[in-house]
């Protein structure tokens, strides 16, 4: 049996039956990274030695009944912006050059608390900073889908991760499509929640009212309970929501849901491929008892400048500590205090980061402050009222991921109008705070994967999971993989 | 040419609270470096606030003491700069809506009463500390204070002299002290001020150019940098220059202040709201119950002082003035209720004691209900004033128990007529030369003979008994 193909509960349950033991399926998953990353690069860090550790201690927690989750034991990974005790967290940044934090993020604590095993820390783009995952100090990760494809970003060793098979699931951070764009390209199941449902404590932050941490997965019942898991309040999170973590009841049903399709959506940008499959969904929920009609929400069009002003704002300030006098990267010659930061600043960031940095500062700067930052706030309020409004009638509100399928890799990074204009479908939903999930929908004519992306109101996780749960019942693109190029064993 | 000077001036002060303003860490002053800090108040990667509630609590009662509004949904924003004792490289303080607004706090210059008005009271959090080390020629970050509760009170420009400025501060650091919320200890930092200053010929109505004198830490220096700044912005208009503003640092002891920073160069804060915390949100019942919590404050107990107990103005000024004076006062009086006697041991001994001593009044250590009980001893004549004297100062030192150490070192009065006389007698026949020049009409030679007596009797006697059955010895012969 290949391990690594199974879903993660179908792991946690051999797991829980004593079928196989957590060091054994740890020791394959790290073998099989060896294997397959080379030609992927989805990890930064892969902590063999930590892993098969906690494997062993995860086994005595499952066998004395500390460990009950149907996860318990099953390997997986996480972005590389999250806080893990003693393992480098670096963001992708050479500016976190040797940062090992002394705390757990929330969520991987919660993870670590069901007897998760960490296997490594995930690719990104530097702080989350890009829509190809090739912005990272530490190489591009690579599309298994085809060649020289990027795999989306930010979080696209997050994708990858898990359609290579590398880990059961994976963590994403996403803050204006990080998860759901690169889940689109890689044709893995991804979900943002609500703002405020997952605790972003140790979250590495880059728009601190935006950003939000979410799981990969291989299908929808996965994801629905790592979601389960890592949601809650957090005590040590003031904008985490006071509510219980999240408990899911999927069925597949999705008789009488009213579906909203947004025309502007589909007006312009769009690849013929791309729209195409994602109205063959909207045609499929329909076949199954949905109800789905297109309407109108003109103020979308507003969505990306109030984004990139909102996010650069909050980038430029939350990055600001990254200065060199106390952790990470510091430079190695300087003349005084001005140069030491100059220096380091200037060296420790790559470009892309250095663009939102500077944009950042100039709309926060004293005289423009309220004709951007302050007019993005209010166009953030019109685009919310926009979404309240759609939802007094639709219970989902369907449409793509990217107006694209996978990009060749470098076609986007000099030009980063072009790119920011890829996220017209996901920066809009981190906006208005709400949930939205990615799943695979069929491929474009070159087989590369397409995502359809459920978006349903405040705190209706459970309403969006069902549909895409109902979804994948009825469909088989995700389970579909791609043919990987596996190195020989060393 | 004759100038008026105006002045602004912004308080911080550290809260008293026992842990800091976003993390649990201890605010303890002092402590090994960076022994008080964690993950959130270090400003590390992924790490983020909680507000503490007891910051707010103690910011609505410093409002409500100062006669503020509360801002009942108010919010932190970030303030932006890089500087090493600031790990994140923004302070989380108050800009667009701050919790206290439109307050005053009246004061008194010779006779003259006044209101300063407040324009905004808000809270932030402190810095660290940079330490220069002179071994090594590096400089050291402590970041125990990072993260300590900080009130940035903010006065309109309304003082006119030095005077108004130390009666203001004094009576803000007595009400900071009143309602338990800061130790106001301007050694340890925990006060601060800055000085917004400005001077223009008589008759010019528009202000002139303002500098800002930072951190300047105790009464005395405030006084001298007001002093030295209003001269110095004088020379330069009179040489026909113009005020540059500029922020600048007062060094008391050169006694001179020099520019740090002018406007063309002063940093843009990029201020905007914070939003790793939400907003708060204050109900009218907080604010109800806050106010009903608050204690007596020093314009009303003053009142209350002169009208209750009759005591001068001067002394219940002194008194009243300080929360630790006034613990003093009232406890004693709880014991022996006199309120003069106490005012008078106070105005007297106590203060002499610790200007001799050098103690701030918040470290004088006796319990206040032993003057209390050693007022009673000399009502009861148990002991006379001047042996209550010295008891006070063993007291003041010791902490001792009057009535125990009067005991232990029988201090007792001799309250024995028979061996006072008898004393007396001897004196009298001791002193036959004392003797005729009394009778030959000299009548301060009988301070010599009460002298002679009390001294035999080791002054434990009530003088006034001596003196009476001196005379009446005398008389006989």
């Amino acid at each position: 049996m290949d391990l690594s193909k199974l879903s993660a509960l179908e792991a946690g349950k051999l797991i829980k039956n004593r079928e196989i033991g957590v060091a054994e399926i740890t020791k394959a998953a790290l073998e099989n990274i060896e294997k397959t990353d080379k030609n992927y690069n989805a990890f930064i860090t892969v902590c063999a030695d930590e892993a098969m550790k906690r494997a062993e201690a995860v086994q005595k927690g499952i066998d004395d009944g500390t460990y009950t989750s149907p996860l318990a034991g099953v390997p997986m990974a996480v972005k590389d912006n999250m806080c893990t005790k003693g393992i480098l967290t670096t963001a992708a940044s050479k500016i976190l050059t040797g940062f090992k934090p002394f705390y757990n993020s929330t969520a991987v604590q919660k993870l670590e608390d069901a007897g998760a095993v960490l296997l490594g820390k995930l690719n990104m783009d530097e702080f989350a900073m890009g829509s190809t995952t090739e912005t990272s100090f530490y190489g591009p990760t690579v599309n298994p889908w085809g060649e020289n494809r990027v795999p989306g970003g930010s979080s696209g060793g997050s994708a990858v991760a898990v359609a290579t098979d590398e880990a059961y699931y994976t963590l994403g951070s996403d803050t204006g499509g990080s998860i759901r764009q690169p889940a689109s390209f890689c044709g893995v199941t991804g979900i943002k929640p609500t703002y405020g449902t997952v605790s972003r404590y140790g979250l590495l932050a880059y728009a601190s009212s935006l950003d939000q941490i979410g799981p990969v997965g291989k299908n929808v019942e996965d994801v629905a309970e790592v979601l389960s898991i890592i949601s809650g309040h957090d005590k040590k999170d003031s904008t985490s929501v006071n509510q219980e973590p999240l408990k899911f009841n999927l069925q597949n049903n999705v008789k009488g849901k009213k579906i909203g399709i947004p025309a502007e959506y589909f007006s312009k940008g769009l690849e013929k491929d791309v729209k195409d499959r994602v109205l063959e969904a909207a045609k499929k929920l329909e076949s199954m008892g949905a109800i789905v009609e297109e309407f109108n929400m003109p103020e979308i069009d507003y969505a990306i400048p109030a984004y990139y002003i909102i996010a650069c704002a909050e980038a430029s300030s939350n990055l600001s500590r990254y200065d060199g006098v106390k952790y990470g990267f510091r430079t190695p010659e300087f003349e005084d205090l001005t140069d030491l930061y100059n220096k380091t600043r200037s060296d420790g960031f790559g470009i892309e980061v250095k663009r939102r940095i500077m944009i950042g500062a100039f709309v926060l700067s004293s005289g423009y402050y309220d004709a951007y930052y302050k007019k993005a706030l209010k166009v953030k309020a019109v685009i919310k009222n926009a979404f309240d409004r759609a939802f007094e009638k639709y219970d989902a509100i369907l449409s793509p991921a990217a107006p694209t399928t996978a990009l060749k890799m470098g076609e986007n990074l000099s030009d980063p109008l072009k790119m920011y204009l890829g996220d017209i479908y996901t920066v809009s939903v981190n906006l208005a705070g709400l949930p939205s999930i990615v799943i695979p929908c069929g491929f474009d004519k070159e087989g590369l994967p397409v995502g359809l992306q459920i978006t349903g109101k405040a705190f209706s996780e459970n309403n969006i999971m069902n549909i895409a749960y109902s979804f994948q019942q009825e469909t088989d693109y995700h389970t579909k993989k791609p043919v990987l190029k596996v190195s020989k064993e060393a | 040419m004759e100038f008026l000077t105006t002045m602004g001036l912004e308080v911080h002060c550290e809260l008293s609270t026992k842990t800091k303003i976003f993390c649990s860490c201890s605010t303890e002053f002092g402590g090994e470096p960076n022994t008080h800090v964690c993950e959130v108040c270090t400003g590390m990667p992924g790490s983020l606030p909680v507000l503490n509630e007891q910051v707010v609590e103690y910011a609505i009662r410093t409002g409500l003491a100062t006669n503020c509004t509360i801002t009942q949904y108010n919010k932190f924003d970030r303030k932006n700069y890089f500087y090493p004792d600031l790990p994140k490289a923004y302070q989380v303080s108050q800009l667009y809506l701050p919790i206290c607004q439109n307050g005053h706090i009246d004061i008194e210059v010779n006779g003259v009463k006044k209101a300063i008005r407040i324009k905004e009271i808000h809270m932030e959090e402190d810095a660290g500390k940079l330490i220069h080390d002179p071994w090594d020629d590096c400089t050291l970050v402590d970041y125990n204070r990072c993260g300590v509760p900080l009130l940035e009170i903010v006065s309109e420009p309304d003082f006119e002299s030095g005077e108004e400025v130390i009666a203001y501060l004094t009576k803000l650091k007595s009400i900071l002290q009143y309602i338990d919320v800061s130790d106001c200890k301007m050694e340890q930092g925990s006060l601060r001020a800055d000085v917004n200053l400005s001077v223009r010929p008589v008759g010019q109505t528009e202000l002139g150019t303002r500098t800002e004198m930072k951190n300047i830490n105790s009464f005395k220096a405030i006084a001298r940098a007001i002093e030295g700044e209003r001269k110095r912005q004088i020379e330069v208009i009179t040489e026909g220059k113009k005020v540059v503003q500029e922020t600048r640092r007062w060094d008391d002891n050169k006694g001179a202040s020099y520019a740090m920073r002018s406007k063309e160069n002063a940093q843009d804060y990029r201020y905007f709201p914070e939003p790793d915390l939400v907003p708060i949100e204050i109900s009218d019942e907080w604010i109800e119950r806050v106010r009903q919590s608050l204690p007596e404050l020093p314009t009303e107990k003053k009142e209350r002082y002169i009208s209750e107990y009759g005591l001068p103005e001067y002394d219940v000024d002194i008194i009243t003035g300080s929360k630790f004076l006034v613990k003093i006062f009232e406890k004693a009086l709880e014991v022996c209720g006199e309120p003069k006697e106490v005012s008078n041991w106070i105005m007297g001994e106590v203060l002499r004691m610790a200007s001799e001593t050098g103690t701030e009044p918040e470290d004088i250590k006796f319990d206040p209900e032993n003057l209390g009980k050693l007022i009673l001893l000399v009502k009861k004549k148990t002991i006379n004033r001047n042996t209550a004297k010295e008891v006070f100062e063993k007291m003041f030192t010791d902490n001792v128990d009057p009535e125990k150490y009067i005991k232990d070192n029988g201090l007792e009065m001799v309250t024995d007529d028979g061996a006072v006389l008898a004393v007396v007698k001897a004196v009298i026949e001791a002193n036959p030369k004392a003797v005729a020049e009394f009778k030959g009409g000299s009548a301060k030679v009988k301070g010599f003979i009460v002298g002679q007596c009390m001294k035999q009797l080791k002054g434990k006697a009530d003088p006034s008994v001596v003196n009476k059955i001196i005379l009446e010895e005398l008389d006989k012969i």
